[in-house]
């Protein structure tokens, strides 16, 4: 079996499943955020007359509401506070954005069953956890019953052999990725990260990896365990388990197998509208650029705090541009603040927000205004997303957003590359 | 034939997102306000002046990023009959599903925005002037979900029978 249905198989209490197969999942963990949890799970839970299957296996954090400025957004947040309280769940308030904070804090491990109430939650596939979104009824069904219908995956394996080359990271995969097969490329079937480049990875940069399977349409993004992964759990305070254990048996049938080269790969860029819009970012190298927003779970971890820093290093920001920090996590924030990492954006005079999904997700103070043009480290840049419906959202690393902050426009980070 | 109804076609393109079908910017509001305020950004009248037993016909990976599910329930609380497109977005199939609002996969791209439909949940067959599109048939399993109202019928019912030792 692949590693999709290994841990489809054990969710469901059978020896072996098949692709197409529908089979009722008993479900290991529930994470839950503000915006889709307690508001909107409480009232269907009440109408069933039921409470939590399960609270130990219910993770709470409020991460979309953070920073918002608004009394709605304030009422939403102490919702979510009393529920925590009401339900004796884990709870981890303004924190940092959910995908980060559950792996930084130690809940998840390969072989693991777990739903998560965002779209992003393919993330937990970094760790060889079957992790997917669902919206909030479905949510609410879970947290009634512990269980969850899928329809057993077909595996779509992605190789990447060989090493990036410097500046060269994850998001830039990602990009490459969308543009190559396109939002629904994956089908909404399990997508598996394999090869060199991938093993040589940290944990965050693979995070970066599953978490954006969402933008190729994937339901999971499954990377198999090995020391690193092991090492990262063990540090986080969980347990990594017979972690070997987890990974697609040799023989196994998937349904594609791409391999790419990742020593060719260039730093990526996707136009508006779409993270399929990518291209190299020589291609765009003349949009000017006003805003520069490192932030997100795939943006502003603190290895991609460091990457944007690396360049930003002693250079000064072109004049009329702005930068927005928001650090994924308190735990990413105080690592930065700690080596040195976040005074070279305070010395480049960046704002530094919450540690909330913020304007990624069109919430927050920092919302962009009418016909803004952004360099953005996050997922998505579909209309409107990050503000105004005449702003525009323009995809990159860290690396590219950084350079692309010291000239003003879309800028190649090899050419800063000697600077870090 | 079935005769069509009064419901209209609504048609639009590939890719159709979460975010234009339920902007983050009124996610904190009412959420009869968020649903006045679907497809706002890419079809101004669409909120305004759709009608039951209307029919969204779209093309590729419609419903495509959030999980937030606003994104089908804004669209069943406009009182459209059904969604029509040749692929969906995972999440928000499951959603659709969950909050009962028909969803089909199929491709009716033949009609022109506007046209006179009728759509028939139980048989998946989509009439207009022009004839008869077959879409695929939801399974049986889903099917009850959607004729139960949803996922939240659909547990108290099977609640409901657990408590009657059923």
């Amino acid at each position: 079996m692949t590693l999709a249905e290994k841990i489809i198989a054990k969710a469901a209490g059978l020896p072996s499943v098949q692709p197409g197969e529908v089979v009722t999942a008993q479900v290991d963990l529930a994470m839950i955020h503000d915006s889709g949890g307690p508001r909107r799970v409480e009232p269907i839970l009440k109408r069933l007359g039921t409470g939590l299957w399960d609270k130990e296996r219910v993770v709470l954090i409020s991460d979309h509401y953070v920073g918002d400025p608004n009394e709605e957004s304030h009422a939403i947040l102490e919702l979510t506070r009393q529920w925590a309280l009401k339900n004796g769940v884990k709870f981890y308030d303004a924190q940092g954005i959910c995908h980060v904070v559950l792996p930084q804090k130690g809940h998840l491990s390969p072989g693991m069953f777990v739903v998560g109430g965002d779209s992003h939650s393919p993330t937990g596939g970094a760790f060889g956890t079957y992790m997917f979104g669902i919206g909030a009824t479905e949510m609410a069904g879970v947290l009634a019953t512990g269980e969850i219908w899928i329809k057993v995956p077909e595996t779509i394996l992605i190789e990447w052999k060989g090493m990036l080359p410097p500046v060269v990271c994850a998001k830039d995969m990602m990009l490459f990725l969308c543009g190559k097969m396109g939002m629904d490329g994956a089908r909404y079937q399990a997508v598996q990260y394999a090869g060199a480049a991938i093993g040589a990875m940290d944990m965050p940069e693979r995070m970066t990896l599953s978490n954006m399977t969402a933008e190729l349409g994937g339901q999971t993004g499954l990377i198999a365990p090995d020391s690193t992964t092991a090492e990262y759990i063990t540090n986080a305070g969980g347990s990594p388990g017979r972690w070997q254990e987890w990974a697609t048996a040799s023989g196994a049938v998937v349904a594609e197998h791409h391999v790419f080269d990742a020593t060719e790969l260039a730093p990526q860029v996707a136009a508006p509208g779409s993270p399929a819009n990518s291209a190299p970012v020589d291609t765009y190298k003349n949009q000017q650029v006003d805003v520069v927003y490192i932030g997100a779970c795939t943006g502003a971890k603190y290895v991609d705090l460091k990457a944007a820093a690396a360049i930003l290093k002693g250079q000064k920001l072109a004049a009329g541009v702005q930068i927005l920090v928001a650090p994924a996590t308190k735990e990413d924030q105080r690592k930065a603040a700690g080596d040195g990492t976040l005074k070279v954006f305070e010395e480049a005079g960046a704002k530094i927000l919450p540690n909330a999904c913020g304007i990624c997700a069109g919430y927050g103070s920092a919302r962009l205004g009418k016909d803004i043009r952004c360099i953005s480290t996050t997922a998505r840049n579909f209309k409107g997303r990050m503000g105004d419906a005449s702003s525009e959202v323009w995809l990159a690393s860290p690396y590219t957003a950084a350079a692309s902050a010291i000239t003003g426009y879309i800028t190649d980070p090899r050419s800063y590359a000697g600077a870090s | 034939m079935e005769s069509l109804g009064n419901g209209r076609a609504w048609v639009f393109g590939d890719d159709i997102d979460t975010d234009v079908l339920a902007p983050g910017r009124f996610m904190h509001r009412p959420f009869d306000e968020l649903a006045q305020n679907c497809l706002i950004d890419i079809s101004p009248d669409f909120a305004k002046n759709v009608a039951p037993g209307d029919v969204l016909i779209a093309g590729r990976n419609f419903g495509v990023g959030s999980s937030r599910e606003q994104a089908a329930q804004a669209l069943k609380a406009r009182g459209l009959a059904g969604v029509i497109a040749t692929s969906f977005a995972g999440i928000f199939y499951r959603n659709a599903i969950n909050l009962g609002l028909p969803i089909f996969v199929g491709d009716a791209n033949e009609i022109k925005n506007n046209a006179k439909v009728g759509l028939d949940v139980d048989t998946a067959c989509l009439s207009h002037e022009g004839g008869t599109v077959r879409l695929e048939k939801i399974p049986e399993y889903l099917l009850k979900i959607i004729h139960d109202g949803g996922l939240v019928p659909h547990l108290e019912e099977r609640f409901a029978n657990e408590r009657a030792g059923r």
